[in-house]
């Protein structure tokens, strides 16, 4: 699969059997980083011009800590493949115990996921520094090669995963 | 405070049903603090069962049906009927209710609604206290006639797995309950207690056996205030 | 309370009470009823101890596991002419249901009562079970007292007719914790109205004269009479898992090693190397040293002052108590009517004084 820059437009074709694959049917992976060490690392990556898959969306996060599992649930509930949590090294967390808390509830929401009849995989926890741009790069990869052997969400609407503002949390 | 825990996703499928409409009602008193069944979870509960009935409906192989429209909303406490005024309406478009509150609060629910199906998201456990962050243990059995002016402020009957009245037995060892290690001899904690203030003598006198009337053994139990009650003309 | 003291100077006039009162080192021992509606095993039990104890106490759903109930297995023990101790716990019966079994125990003749909380319910074969414990082993004893002595139900009605006469039994657990604690709590049953102790398990003799020294300060040994209690080992295993696993006993490291040492002309061999043979060859060599101990035991534990008799404990293994009683020089049992130095409790054997009443 061919792969982008970051922060370039992402309209991309895949040559498969002469078919273009639209953006919205690939598959989708949320990377919710933390500003210190995940972000910081994927903005480095950027500079360095190195490249890793378009499949991750990035979110911004002050801190892996602030990661609710509502958060990342309703983020799989609409239908994306995967969400991966990236924080600090370990005893390196700017806000001290974010990334300890983060790890615990990726544990909890790999159980919940596990209960619900989803694969506890498509949850993932990552550590790394700043500095550590190709660690990001490598972890995203390592992320698309897992999901993609799990294959697309069975959430996914029509092969689609929904919009933000499609998903209504007090309605189906 | 009342500890709960949720129950599996499994039984609450189970109970839930072949409904359609679902609505999840947390609780914002004793089941938030114990992390139960306040907004959080009502909501984590609710996005649970919107992608578990998705993902059961549609055979093996084919992609997830449209499952089960599942909402949530939380009140102040369950168990008052002021509070339930406010969802009434919200109750009345779900066909079943999945009450996320303690065993008190389904059945307020299902007092202050009649013509709601209403079922139990939570085991109800114990009351007691956090001893630490995330664990949770019994202190009191609500006996009626409390005791605990008698054994230095430990509670004998919620506390001793016998509730023996003139303990310990002869299996408490290392300060431990006979039956789980993990369980303080209560008996050992009076007598530490009492000891340490001296006032070891209560412990060797006979204590009758218990009028277990006021406990739940004698009944249903029930309190008037006549003091508190309003007038007909104030209601 | 009121010691109710019959014409013949009697509680209960059970062949134990005599026994006690006339001075002689008593002898209980323990039948296990089976778990089955099976009465020729109690049969089988009561015909092995007949003769080589005063009494024998017929557990009650021991461990919580159920079995044939004490009260009636009780009365087959009655018909076969041994003595019952019928125990009964507060695990699992209300104080009517307490009150009402032993009305019917004394009407099918049995004396004797031991008295006791019970294990709880986890331990044994229905764990999902509804915890009783209504009243616990003190209160127990009390209510069986007063309606022995005056003629009251628990709840204060009082009756009229025959009342249950009961040789009252608890049990005493020395080593149990908090340790500092037991004697008083020993003291504290016999003032509810215990007459007869029986103790846990005994192996470590220096530890039990320390408990019994305290014990004697407190007067207790003079209103009751304590039967300390012991049971012969089977193997070098058995006495490791009482000292581990089970509260309250305490194992001196000097009997697992004779028992070790009983067995040590298979040492060689891995059990799984050893032939059916040689197994029971050294189980019984294990068996036989066991219950040497337990005689000595016995001979160590008459002399300490207090000690009144023995409770042997021979779980499942009903056929060690003669050669323990023969070993003990305790054998045959005296009969009621032979002169012996007069034991009341208020009056020490050695002190000349006069003998029990009646």
């Amino acid at each position: 699969m061919a792969e982008r820059e970051a922060g370039v437009a992402r309209e991309v074709v895949v040559e498969a059997a002469g078919q273009e694959q639209p953006e919205a049917e690939r598959l989708q992976i949320v990377a919710y980083c933390c500003q210190y060490c995940a972000y910081a690392a994927a903005d480095l990556a950027g500079q360095l011009r190195m490249q890793y898959p378009p499949e991750v969306k990035i979110v911004h996060l002050p801190c892996s800590g602030k990661l609710d599992q509502l958060l990342a649930l309703h983020a799989l509930e609409a239908g994306a493949d995967g969400v991966m949590v990236i924080g600090c090294l370990p005893g390196d967390c700017h806000f001290l115990r974010g990334n300890i808390n983060a790890a615990r509830r990726v544990e909890g929401l790999q159980q919940l996921l596990a209960e619900i009849g989803l694969e506890p995989e498509r949850a993932q926890m990552f550590n790394l520094s700043a500095a550590m741009a190709a660690a990001f790069v490598e972890a995203t990869q390592t992320m698309v090669d897992e999901i993609t052997a799990l294959g697309p969400s069975p959430l996914r609407r029509n092969g689609l995963m929904q919009k933000e503002e499609d998903h209504d949390n007090r309605g189906a | 405070m009342i500890i709960a825990e949720r129950k599996s996703l499994e039984e609450i499928k189970g109970l839930v049903g072949e409904a359609e409409k679902v609505l999840v009602v947390g609780c914002g008193t004793c089941v938030t603090v114990c992390f139960a069944g306040g907004a959080r979870e009502a909501a984590i509960t609710a996005a649970s069962l919107r992608m578990a009935s998705r993902l059961d409906s549609g055979p093996a192989g084919e992609p997830a049906g449209n499952g089960k429209a599942v909402r949530d909303v939380t009140v102040q406490r369950q168990c008052e009927w002021e509070y339930l005024d406010e969802i009434a309406e919200d109750v009345k478009a779900a066909d079943v209710v999945l009450s996320l509150g303690c065993g008190i609060g389904v059945q307020a629910m299902v007092e202050h609604f009649p013509e709601a199906w209403v079922v139990p998201g939570l085991n109800t456990s114990f009351l007691g206290l956090p001893t630490e962050q995330g664990v949770w243990a019994e202190r009191c059995a609500a006996c009626g006639d409390c005791i605990l002016g008698l054994t230095g402020g430990i509670c004998p009957i919620a506390r001793c797995s016998k509730s023996l009245l003139n303990g310990p037995c002869g299996g408490s060892e290392n300060g431990h309950c006979e039956i789980d290690p993990g369980v303080d001899c209560a008996w050992q904690l009076i007598y530490d207690r009492l000891n340490s203030m001296n006032r070891l003598e209560v412990l060797l006198e006979l204590q009758p056996p218990k009028n277990w009337r006021t406990a739940r053994d004698g009944g249903p139990r029930k309190i008037v205030r006549e003091d508190l009650r309003l007038s007909e003309e104030e209601v | 309370m009121s010691i109710g003291i019959e014409g013949n100077g009697m509680l209960a006039g059970s062949k134990l009470e005599r026994m006690l009162r006339a001075g002689h080192f008593a002898v209980t021992a323990e039948l296990g009823p089976p778990q089955s509606a099976d009465g020729d095993v109690i049969r089988e039990k009561a015909a092995l101890l007949r003769d080589c104890c005063d009494a024998a106490n017929i557990t009650d759903n021991q461990t919580a596991i159920v079995r044939m109930s004490s009260i009636g297995a009780g009365t087959i023990v009655v018909q076969e002419g041994l003595e019952p101790v019928i125990q009964m716990t507060c695990r699992d019966r209300n104080r009517l249901a307490i009150q009402s079994d032993l009305l019917g125990a004394h009407a099918l003749g049995m004396r004797n009562l031991l008295c006791l909380t019970g294990d709880h319910q986890s331990f044994g074969n229905h764990p999902n079970a509804k915890n009783v414990f209504d009243i616990d082993s003190l209160q127990l004893v009390q209510i069986v007292a007063e309606m022995r002595d005056d003629c009251i139900f628990q709840c204060g009605d009082s009756f009229k007719g025959a009342n249950p006469r009961f040789f009252i039994g608890a049990a005493a657990a020395p080593f149990a914790d908090p340790l500092d604690f037991r004697p008083y709590r020993l003291a504290k049953k016999v003032r509810a109205g215990a007459n007869f102790i029986q103790t846990q398990l005994v192996y470590d003799v220096p530890a039990f004269a320390r408990y019994m020294e305290k014990v004697r300060e407190l007067g207790a040994h003079k209103e009751a009479y304590i039967l300390a209690g012991v049971g012969p080992l089977k193997s070098p295993g058995m006495a490791r898992y009482m000292k581990n696993n089970v509260p309250g006993i305490l194992v001196p490291d000097e009997i697992i090693e004779r028992m070790t040492v009983a067995g040590a002309p298979w040492a060689g061999k891995s059990t799984k190397e050893m032939s059916a043979e040689e197994k029971r060859e050294r189980s019984a060599a294990w068996k036989e040293e066991g219950i040497q101990i337990c005689i000595e035991l016995i001979e160590e534990l008459r002399e300490i002052e207090g000690v009144a008799g023995v409770h042997i404990m021979a779980i499942e293994w009903e056929e060690a108590v003669r050669p323990i009683v023969e070993g003990a020089g305790l054998y045959p049992r005296p009969t009621l009517g032979e002169s012996a130095a007069g034991h009341h409790p208020e009056s020490r054997p050695d002190s000349g004084a006069a003998p029990a009443q009646g």
